[in-house]
């Protein structure tokens, strides 16, 4: 009895200890965001003084928001990046689907060297290939400076990995019965593709969203080197921009990098299951 | 399957493969063959003509001076930073599988650095550096902290460190916990009962069956850090003296600043190959290690 109630003691406080030390590091991960959120409602007089002190003078403040909202043009911005975002996401699901489909049920010559390009294009980093990007579409092709472009190339740069995770799944868990099933009723394969197994698809089709819509929002070299036009800006090269231009105005430029961070934040809130889920399978998948 | 003619037979392929092919070679494909071409030729990025100059733009990255101490800086940032994201990563999975509550508050919280973009994180994170970190420094009288780490080339190097692990280790640390769950109670026990301690657990039966897991994690924080862009851009600038200017940079800067296309494309493709050559041992001698449970 007695024994059991030291080993109930000494694993407490274990349990305390693992507590806290993971708490003290919880807020080190935190630090940076707490500190930008409580500067957003100080002046700037008052950030370069006391950046540490919690809450302003003035209480909460929103001068700075309204001024960089106006100022970064905050809703052009962010609808730039969220017709950018959408588009390309729908697309590159849909087309990496099919070819994905194809590659697997047609296994000619052409599914596989395509295939294993598409693999092996995956370890390319965007860097090596920025430089020809910009001289074919810019010099060459006068393409740049439009949405539709950057929405071809983000299609273009992610489908290998949307293939590669779509191809395997079907692979292992679509049964070809279910076609064949369908053909027999005299559907052609178009339709059963959309209609039997496109719905199929859908918890990979979840990962994949999450995935590539993180990547397309968050892009920034890129959209960088397609977008020049102040209109068509997406929201980190509107926030890279405005930081060169207010860089001395602290109060507003907090007040900007919040605005920029609460979107993603806000739905993070909301979709944190399903957004860690799809990460993790995403990684370990490719 | 259906397929009967020809006709028939490429109608499928139209309508199924043939868009996204089309996407993937004309901006994958195509680029990557047009690059290898750009490295033997003189173009300057404006003019019409190309000028075809054979290997002078090698010859150039081999005298480029300041290409190969941005790789030395890369090579020195991308050792630190994948040790120490994997440690601290590895370290998070471990306690956050360990029984205790409130696992998916914390790991959330872990996670949250990964949702955000490169450029906003290097400037909230230069606001951290330069004014938050400098004021704790001269409350509390820390000498360390008292001066900008951004305004010494040492301690600059040392932030893009600090900020690569906060962000990254919180996704490594997703894949460790995946790692962590899929080793079966059983091997843990059956450890136990033969009078394992602890570390000894953890050093024979833990790390081992995790190689897979390590595999994953290296491979992602290697070809992430070498080719690290955007935090360099908004952390430090490649200040102070261009100190930190990090490979890519440095390609970038090649490139669309000094407006020699054919050597940035050339340190480019050096660039990569180092990055497959050696994400590709590392996976070799990866997967040897891995056992059966």
């Amino acid at each position: 009895m007695a024994k059991n109630t030291i080993g109930g003691t000494k694993t407490s406080i274990k349990k305390i200890a693992t507590y806290v030390g993971l708490s003290i590091v919880f807020l080190i991960y935190m630090f940076p965001f707490i500190f930008t959120i409580i500067n957003s409602f100080k002046e700037k007089k008052e950030i370069i003084k006391t950046p540490l002190k919690l809450f302003s003078e003035k209480g909460l403040n929103l001068d700075n928001f309204v001024k960089a909202y106006e100022k970064m043009d905050f809703l052009k911005a962010f609808t730039n990046s969220m017709i950018v975002t959408v588009s390309a996401t729908a697309i590159v699901i849909i087309l990496a689907a099919m070819t994905a489909y194809y590659f697997v049920r047609i296994n000619n010559k052409i599914s596989k060297i395509f295939f294993a390009l598409m693999v092996a294009s995956m370890i390319i980093p965007f860097q090596a290939i920025m430089i020809p990007l910009v001289s074919i579409y810019g010099a060459k092709l006068n393409l740049l400076n439009s949405r539709a472009t950057l929405i071809f190339m983000h299609v273009g740069f992610a489908i290998s990995m949307s293939v590669f995770i779509f191809h395997g799944f079907i692979k292992s868990s679509i049964p070809i019965a279910l076609e064949e099933a369908a053909f027999l009723e005299g559907c052609s394969r178009t339709r059963t593709f959309f209609q039997v197994i496109l719905p199929l698809l859908k918890p990979t089709t979840a990962t994949l969203v999450i995935l590539n819509v993180l990547a397309f929002w968050n892009d920034f070299l890129l959209p960088s080197l397609v977008l020049t036009k102040d209109k068509l800006l997406t929201l980190p090269l509107s926030t890279y921009k405005f930081y060169g231009t207010y860089s001395a105005d602290l109060g507003t430029i907090m007040a900007a990098l919040v605005l920029t961070v609460a979107p993603i934040l806000v739905l993070y809130i909301f979709l944190q299951k399903y957004i860690i889920s799809g990460v993790v399978s995403g990684a370990v998948k490719s | 399957m259906g397929i009967k003619s020809r006709k028939e037979s490429l109608k499928v392929f139209g309508i199924f493969a043939l868009p996204g092919l089309f996407a993937f070679v004309a901006v994958v494909i195509i680029p990557f063959l047009y690059g290898l071409y750009l490295t033997f030729t003189s173009w300057d990025g404006i003019s019409s003509e190309t000028n075809i100059i054979g290997f002078a733009n090698y010859v150039n990255v081999f005298k480029d001076t300041e290409f190969w101490k941005s790789l030395l800086l890369t090579l020195k940032y991308v050792v630190c930073s994948v040790v120490l994201v994997n440690v601290v990563a590895f370290f998070l999975g471990y306690v956050l599988t360990s029984k205790i509550k409130g696992v998916g508050f914390f790991r959330t919280g872990f996670f949250t650095p990964n949702l955000i973009g490169g450029v906003v994180l290097g400037f909230i994170w230069q606001f951290i550096f330069s004014r938050v970190l400098v004021s704790i420094g001269t409350t509390t009288g820390i000498d360390f902290l008292s001066s900008s780490f951004l305004a010494d080339p040492t301690k600059a190097f040392w932030a893009m460190v600090i900020v690569t692990v906060w962000q990254t280790s919180g996704y490594m640390m997703l894949i460790y916990i995946a790692g962590f769950t899929g080793i079966s109670a059983d091997v843990m026990e059956a450890a136990s009962i033969d009078g394992a301690t602890g570390f000894q657990k953890l050093k024979s039966v833990t790390i081992p069956l995790m190689m897979p897991s390590f595999v994953i994690c290296i491979f992602l924080t290697l070809s992430r850090c070498f080719m690290v862009y955007d935090l360099n851009l908004s952390l430090t600038g490649g200040e102070p003296y261009g100190t930190t200017i990090m490979s890519a940079m440095h390609v970038y800067n090649k490139a669309f600043t000094s407006r020699q296309y054919g050597v940035g494309q050339a340190e480019a493709l050096i660039l990569f190959l180092m990055v497959a050559l050696i994400s590709g041992v590392q996976i070799y001698l990866g997967k040897r290690k891995e056992v059966e449970a």
